[in-house]
């Protein structure tokens, strides 16, 4: 079984609303039960309601499985990049340290690092992952790249990432504007780029008093 | 205090029924986090918060519901499910829930000791015939709740008009869709989403006033982004940047309680720039003089004053929408719960149908229904003023139908009664002196919930039918265990007005019963049986078809096969019609106002529901809130929902993964009051109001009106926001002024009493 060559997730978080409903959903998924793997947060709170679902990215070349000791990451040939194997596991943290995205965690009580592994269980017989299914804004999809085409055209997807001298190639697609400039993400750019909606909240209350 | 009986509860600090009835936290454990487990069955069901009711699939597991599963087909949701439809399993075989009668006894653990459940039925139905023949049918009074199933609804209505024969019954959907509901009946004669969602994809534009979807109505956000993708302009009024607001096209800060300022200004710009359909104003409505007349004063520079909304945004918005050639506009409690709430409501038709886009496939108008059953509990006859089908009490024609049906005089039926919050009003000034509740908490839901608490402590007799011990059922003589909406089966009709099945997934646990079996089993011991006979639901939905049957929220034709055929079934639904007009499609009328379309009031003559087929125009002759700020109290609360969090709160404030996401209310302040007021991100504050107080923890954020404080309202005792809150009701739907009172915010002295005793969720 592996995950179908014209399924793709993709993640957009302008659309995000910050429900957690991912990761409410994430808990039910059959292999680890009652943990969630995806991380969620407020980029700044007190500036915006903009919240990022962060899931793993499925990178070409996986940082984590490079940095491995014990070579417990494997990759599928579907191109999922797998949780850490527990017979491997030697729970060192090199993984959770070196992802760039920062998403493996390390489950101490369970000396094992876990992390999303696309709901394989379900992805790989065709169903949609958990948290892309009940995505209320569908920040989170999961579907062919013609849907999310004609569904989403003022959208690209794009799927590469610079993190200073790194640039990362992943199976899990962003969505950015249609009009974005780059094919790639500068991620150590956008660190310092102002949360969506920002600038509108920057003037908005302050129009009436002119 | 010194007056307050020595067995009623301390307000807010209810420590020892707090301990042994919670809320407590639930969270996945034992069978619900084993892998593998070999599921005894999936059921098809819907979630039992909000009015969009989205399809899920239910797994169960030795009688536990141990997780839910999405559900793909079902059209409106597609699978999707906020965090409350994922977790909602979380209350069933829950720690807290009751699973015997109980009597009140300040001796025993809690305050409530159990009873035997014939033995709690038999003295409901004592007190229910003395406090009746004492003091007159209408001094037991009945107070029930829209997040029940239709058939329920149906029955409480019955129950209280035929069993009861009180005119002393309201619903707290009062408290929530009845300016909506107000608005659109003197609009278009009919209460109901005038379009499917579907409609929303491929519009021009999309205006959302006083509604936070993305929080409230989180299915919904995918809808307005889709067309958004696909080029619609959005419009978003509110006073607080919400998630869907952030990234729309044109925000509007607006004031709150100004809303039918708004929309009058931009009625008045569509006027003068003639972007108006005249072909439709002229065949299709009545009174657009008067309205434009009454406009004529709202130009751009004084709407801009009076709404805090600079007057470019109010240009740019009148230009989108009078231009637009597709659109849809959608609005909720932010400008339904307001003194002038039904005004704001009939001032949005107003910009609807000057558009002409109504009644077309991608013209669209919808009230975002809020509560589990929203739509249909407001339909068949719990309102205090109606019968079933959307029948009038006071219509002796309706009254005469409906008393056929039930097998009695229509003489014996009560006139209408008051709205919820009068009938507190009735309770406290002892002319209503015994009550029954189910599916209602006014403690916490009710405005100047400290008024609510000393009208419940003046009752001689009060029984609440719950499965927790909720904030009100703590002041109840007697508790009934009821039915969460998964032991029960039913339909419920979703904001798009599309009549869905809810299945049953497990049995009431313990003595627990289904609702409907508690109504029947007190009127056999009042020894009024007749008419509360029934076996089955759906023995109770076969009456409800002829009930409200030849009338506007017509039934007749949906039958529970042909809901769960077509993934539910659209009201009007007839079973017969007049010769040459067509019997609606197998999933019912998706879209009202159709041009041709035939309803039994204008018979052909018009699409909208009046005898000359012809929407009204309504004058909106704008008021403010009806308490401004002034110097003592200085600014504006604003209350509403957090995406975790339903209601009361009696369901999700037990489900640990919501209380964790947003565990205790907080006051949202802006940077600038925060800074003139020496308050900084999670200080203590006092918010004060001249009906009460509450100290609760700031959360300063950028993304609110500056003049404007919000506090989220789903908890209790002195959390509560509705300890603020004014009770001052619409006219016409006696909705309260939940969205805009007057309070005056300052850095508390300490931290409050309740910081060290109770849970966040208590």
């Amino acid at each position: 079984m592996a995950v179908p060559d014209d399924l793709f997730f993709y993640v957009d978080p302008g659309r995000c609303i910050g429900c957690q409903s991912c990761v409410q959903a994430c808990m039910q998924c059959d292999t680890h039960k009652g943990q969630s793997m995806i991380q969620l947060d407020y980029v700044d709170k007190t500036t915006s309601t903009q919240t990022v679902p962060m899931v793993c990215m499925h990178c070409d070349s996986p940082t984590c499985a490079e940095v491995c000791p014990a070579d417990a990451i494997k990759k599928t040939e579907d191109g999922v990049v797998q949780s850490a194997r527990k017979p491997r596991c030697i729970a060192c943290n090199n993984c959770v340290i070196a992802c760039p995205f920062g998403v493996p965690k390390m489950n101490t009580g369970m000396h094992l690092m876990m992390k999303c592994d696309m709901c394989y269980d379900r992805t790989s017989i065709g169903l949609k992952p958990m948290c892309a299914s009940v995505c209320p804004s569908q920040a989170l999809a999961f579907g062919t790249r013609a849907e999310i085409e004609v569904t989403r055209p003022n959208s690209k997807a794009i799927d590469t990432f610079q993190f200073g001298n790194q640039t990362i190639r992943t199976k899990v697609k962003l969505m950015v504007p249609r009009d974005h400039p780059s094919e790639v993400l500068d991620v150590t750019e956008a660190l310092h780029q102002p949360t969506i909606g920002q600038d509108a909240i920057e003037c908005v209350f302050e129009e009436e008093e002119r | 205090m010194a007056n307050r009986p020595p067995d009623t509860p301390t307000p807010g600090l209810d420590i020892d029924a707090i301990r042994r009835f919670g809320p407590f936290r639930a969270y996945a454990t034992d069978v619900r986090v084993d892998s593998g487990v070999e599921l005894d069955r999936v059921v098809k069901t819907h979630c039992c918060f909000c009015g969009q009711q989205c399809g899920m699939q239910l797994e169960v597991k030795d009688e536990t519901i141990v997780g839910v599963k999405p559900w793909y087909e079902f059209p409106f949701n597609r699978g999707m499910l906020c965090p409350k439809g994922v977790t909602r399993y979380l209350q069933q075989a829950h720690p807290d829930r009751l699973l015997h009668a109980y009597e009140r006894a300040s001796d025993a653990p809690g305050g409530f000791r159990p009873m035997p459940y014939e033995k709690a039925i038999e003295r409901v139905a004592g007190e229910i015939d003395r406090i009746q023949r004492e003091h007159g049918r209408d001094a037991f009074a009945v107070l029930t709740g829209a997040s029940l199933t239709t058939e329920k609804t149906y029955l409480m209505g019955k129950f209280a008009h035929m069993c009861l024969r009180t005119a002393n019954i309201d619903y707290n959907g009062r408290l929530c869709m009845v300016s909506a509901a107000g608005g659109n009946k003197k609009a278009f004669g009919i209460d109901r989403a005038a379009n499917p969602w579907s409609d929303i994809l491929g519009t021009d534009v999309v205006w959302i006033s006083g509604a936070n979807v993305a929080e409230c109505a989180p299915i919904t956000t995918n809808y307005v982004w889709q067309a958004r993708e696909q080029g619609a302009k959005v419009i978003v009024v509110d006073p607080r940047i919400t998630p869907i607001a952030r990234t729309c096209d044109l925000f509007l800060p607006i004031k709150p309680g100004r809303d039918t300022a708004l929309f009058n200004g931009i009625l008045h710009l569509m006027i003068e720039n003639d972007w108006l359909d005249h072909a439709f104003i002229e065949n299709h409505t009545n009174g657009f003089e008067k309205v434009a007349e009454e406009v004529r004063q709202w130009n751009p520079r004084r709407t801009a004053e009076v709404t805090g909304i600079a007057e470019k945004r109010i240009r740019q918005a009148a230009e989108w929408w009078g231009t637009a050639k597709t659109s849809f506009l959608m609005h909720a409690r932010g400008i339904e719960h307001h003194t002038s709430g039904v005004k704001n409501v009939l001032s949005a038709i107003n910009i609807v149908l000057a558009s002409g886009r109504i009644g077309r496939p991608n013209c669209g108008y919808a009230t975002i229904t809020g509560q589990g059953n929203g739509q249909g509990g407001r339909e068949h006859g719990q309102k205090c003023d109606q019968l079933p089908g959307g029948r009038d009490l006071d219509d002796p024609a309706h009254r005469e139908y409906v008393a056929k049906v039930w097998g009695m005089s229509p003489d014996e039926l009560p006139m209408p009664g008051v709205v919820a919050y009068e009938l507190m009003r009735k309770a406290e000034r002892g002319e209503v002196k015994g009550l029954l509740s189910i599916c209602f908490n006014p403690v916490v839901s009710l405005p100047d919930n400290n008024f609510v608490r000393r009208a419940l402590e003046k009752l001689e007799f009060y029984v609440a039918i719950d499965f927790f011990l909720s904030e009100t059922a703590r002041y109840a003589h007697v508790v009934l265990p009821g039915s969460l909406q998964e032991e029960d089966e039913g339909t419920v009709t979703q904001l798009e007005g599309r009549v869905i099945k809810i299945n049953k997934v497990v049995d009431p646990p313990g003595e627990a019963r289904r609702d409907w079996k508690i109504i029947q089993d007190i009127a056999k011991a009042l020894g009024r049986e007749k008419g509360f006979t029934f076996q089955s639901t759906e023995e109770i939905f076969e009456e409800l078809r002829v009930a409200s049957k030849g009338w506007i929220m017509d039934y007749s034709g949906v039958t529970w096969e042909r809901v769960e055929q077509n993934y539910g079934v659209f009201w009007p639904c007839p079973d017969e019609t007049p010769e040459g007009v067509p019997l609606p499609p197998p999933e019912g009328t998706r879209r009202l106002f159709e041009p041709g379309s035939w309803n039994p009031l204008a018979k052909g003559a018009g699409p909208f529901y009046f005898q000359d087929g012809k929407a009204r125009f309504n004058v909106t002759t704008y008021a403010g809130p009806a308490e401004d700020v002034d110097d003592e109290y200085p600014i504006i609360l604003t209350t509403g929902r957090v995406v975790s969090q339903f209601l009361s709160g009696n369901q999700t404030r037990r489900i640990g993964p919501l209380v964790d996401h947003y565990p205790e209310p907080r006051i949202e302040i802006h940077p600038t009051l925060a800074a003139k007021l020496g308050i900084a991100h999670g200080d203590w504050t006092l918010a004060e109001s001249r009906r009460g107080n509450c100290t609760l923890r700031a959360s300063v954020v950028r993304t609110i009106r500056p003049d404007t404080v919000f506090i989220p309202y789903h908890w209790g005792g002195r959390k509560s926001a509705n300890q603020l809150t004014n009770s001052a009701l619409d006219p016409i739907s006696g909705i309260p002024e939940y969205k805009v009172c007057a309070v005056r915010v300052r850095k508390a002295d300490g931290p409050p009493e309740y910081a060290d005793v109770l849970q966040p969720q208590q």
